[in-house]
């Protein structure tokens, strides 16, 4: 399994997440590579049991789940039949899965539009200040998701901030209807994930060799034809995290188009989360979320391969 | 019957003492954020040392040092558990939840140590289907004798061999008074053209479909397809009025004025009433639902005696009617009325002239037919 592209991911996540360059632990690795195993898997024990308990053993629980039938009281029948998948796949929910993947998908373009250059702008002049930058990006974080969200209600209705505004500056007569639609959802996605792009593409913006782009720029590159051909390049592994940090968690989300949705913004999460409770059919809930999941990893696969292999053979 | 789609959004709530209506809600979520790890529960003091109690009936037994109360929020009066606490020293863990829903996936996923649950009629049929409720002792609560009659003959538990009913209400609309000039007591106005995208409807599933069904005349336990199938039909036609489904949010939305006219519950509409006097409560001519939440016992309740003293607490007049003047919901305790005050009990929308009460019916559970309505459903929102 040494695939570049999954190299590649590994590395622009791992550096995501410490922040900095790979390079002293993977040497570290391979030193006690060369030691000892055991000492090996008793670094990666408390991380590899916590998986097991908290992912593989639920994930288990819901595939076991997702071939079961719901009981009379929405207690869950075991038993063995596709029947759950095959209403995962009816086309009932084509409009509702397009919607949820358009939706994610318009979230993360605008978020790698904005993140982006605010990314690039702490990695190359964030000089002294780069930390209170990046503390600044992830400020919103300290406040819960929910209050958040129900902050841009406030900003929204009718007799909210925006249309007050507007209607005190005399440029519309009516409020205009901008809560519980398509264009609020997706605001709220895209504000609420916009750190998880800028976080990944910082992390590889900063550790970009400026050198290379100077050398660009001395051989007669523009600046545009540079950042082009030079550090957009290099700092794929950055855009592939952010984008896939942002949009699978989008396409599964189910808070933002609840309280900022209308009638006509349901997405497959808001399915999901009613099959557990309001339906109360556990067995259709788990074979449509495996059903998610699959068609997200089928994605993801391929989007990597594209995209990763490409820029970094 | 105060739901709210998200459990953190209850916890939300719950980080926030004091006399709180929902109402209140975004003016306080920056405090609500910072609380909300410490969320969740009323540590009042209480607790320490056991204390004995002549139980009415079954002799001396030991009381336990707390129980777990888990209710839906906001509720119960202020000084409710805080009195409880001081006369018989159990120290009670008060926790929240969001709708019957989320009560019955914790019960299901295994959720234990909870000595008090308040789940909706229908719900209790249901939780009864599951086994999951114990027998109370009916010797404990001599209290029971205070209910008006038809709570102690209810359909889902006649004798209240599982259940002691909490609060009560009606389902019906809220609406602003001085936006709508042309209103009318009757589920057509949901429908109603000029009012489109200031229209809410309730998201429970049975909820939304009993509105399509009192509109067609059916009976909104309906086991029937095909009426179920023209209700779906209706309710697809109104969706394109509709600003959005909500169980929860109307009340600031009727408060600010953002939604006209809102499929709602009773005390739900009257918490918007109090901040903006224009919004009234009807309920409609073609007939409404009515539901009582009830306090029940899970089979695996660590103090069932103390749970059972503690409903008939809640049962004495006086205690019973404190909840009724704080929450605006119609109290099961017809020993309570005097002790309620007469804005409540003269209040028609709170309760209603035997004509209403005549049309109002209760949800069922309908078991396997159930799939009916959850298939229909996924349909019209789908759609």
């Amino acid at each position: 399994m040494t695939k570049p592209a999954e190299n590649g991911m590994a590395e622009a996540s791992a550096s995501a997440i410490l922040g900095q360059n790979a390079g002293p632990l993977s040497r570290a690795i391979g030193r006690l590579r060369g030691h000892s195993f055991a000492v090996a898997n008793l670094l990666m024990a408390p991380t590899m049991l916590w998986l097991l308990l908290f992912l593989a053993l639920p994930l288990g629980v819901i595939l076991v789940y997702s071939f079961g039938g719901r009981g009379t009281y929405g207690d869950v029948i075991y038993g063995f039949s596709f029947d759950n998948y095959s209403r995962a796949f009816s086309p009932l929910w084509l409009p509702v899965i397009l919607r949820s993947f358009g939706f994610a998908a318009i979230a993360t373009l605008l978020t790698l539009a904005m993140g982006y250059p605010l990314a690039y702008f702490i990695a190359v002049y964030g000089g002294r200040r780069k930390n209170i930058y990046l503390i600044l990006v992830m400020v919103p974080f300290w406040t819960s998701y929910l209050i958040r969200t129900y902050s841009w209600i406030v900003i929204l209705r009718s007799q909210g901030v925006v249309n007050t505004l507007l209607q005190w500056a005399n440029i519309i007569d009516q409020p205009l209807d901008l809560l519980n639609t398509p264009f609020s959802v997706i605001l709220g996605l895209t504000y609420g994930f916009l750190p998880f792009m800028t976080l990944p593409l910082y992390a590889s913006l900063e550790k970009l060799d400026k050198s290379l782009i100077e050398a660009a720029w001395d051989l007669g590159a523009s600046r545009i034809w540079a950042l082009l051909t030079v550090t957009i390049p290099l700092s794929i592994p950055g855009i592939i995290a952010g984008t896939l940090l942002v949009f699978i968690p989008a396409v599964g989300d189910f808070v933002t188009p609840d309280l900022l949705g209308g009638p006509d913004t349901l997405m497959i999460g808001n399915v999901i989360q009613q099959q557990f409770l309001a339906a109360r059919d556990w067995a259709y809930g788990s074979a449509l979320s495996f059903s998610l999941m699959a068609i997200l990893l089928l994605g993801i696969f391929f989007y990597v391969r594209k995209v990763g292999t490409e820029n970094l053979a | 019957m105060k739901k709210m789609d998200k459990e953190l959004r209850v916890m939300a709530l719950d980080g926030l003492a004091g006399p709180m209506t929902r109402r209140g809600f975004i003016k306080r979520a920056g405090a609500a954020g910072l609380l909300v790890g410490a969320s969740g529960f009323i540590a009042a003091c209480g607790g320490g040392e056991t204390t004995t109690t002549a139980a009415a009936g079954g002799g001396t037994q030991e009381l336990a040092k707390e129980i777990y109360f888990y209710n839906w929020s906001d509720y119960i009066a202020e000084d409710t558990i805080p009195n409880f606490q001081e006369e018989f020293g159990v120290k009670v863990v008060y926790d929240n939840y969001s709708s019957n829903d989320t009560l019955l996936a914790k019960l299901q996923s295994g959720a234990t140590g909870y000595d008090i649950i308040v789940p909706t009629d229908y719900m209790i049929t249901t939780m009864l289907g599951l086994d999951i409720l114990q027998e109370i002792d009916l010797d404990n609560v001599p209290n029971v004798a205070n209910l008006y009659q038809r709570f102690r003959e209810a359909p889902f538990d006649p004798g209240n061999k599982y259940s002691i009913p909490w609060q009560w209400g009606t389902t019906g609309i809220g609406y602003n008074s001085a936006k709508v000039t042309d209103w009318v007591d009757s589920w057509d106005m949901l429908w109603n053209e000029a009012y489109s995208g200031k229209i809410t409807m309730m998201s429970e599933i049975r909820d939304v479909f009993a509105v399509a069904l009192f509109r067609l005349g059916y009976s909104p336990n309906t086991r029937d397809a095909a009426q179920i199938e023209e209700a779906k039909q209706m309710l697809i036609e109104q969706k394109s009025l509709l600003k959005h489904y909500t169980s929860d949010t109307y009340i600031d939305e009727l408060a600010s004025e953002d939604a006209w006219i809102s499929h709602g519950w009773s005390g739900d509409v009257f918490q918007a009433q109090l901040e903006n006097e224009a919004v009234m409560y009807s309920v409609p001519n073609e007939g409404s639902l009515t539901w009582v939440d009830s306090m029940c016992i899970p089979k695996d309740a660590p103090s069932k005696h103390t749970a059972e003293v503690f409903m008939n607490y809640i049962h004495r007049p006086e205690v019973a009617a404190g909840i009724s003047n704080y929450v605006y919901y119609a109290s099961p305790n017809e020993a309570a009325e005097e002790f309620i005050s007469s804005e409540i009990l003269e209040d028609p929308q709170i309760y209603p002239p035997q004509e209403t009460m005549d049309k109002l019916v209760f949800l069922e559970e309908l078991g396997e037919d159930t799939e009916l309505y959850n298939t229909a459903y996924q349909e019209l929102r789908a759609s």
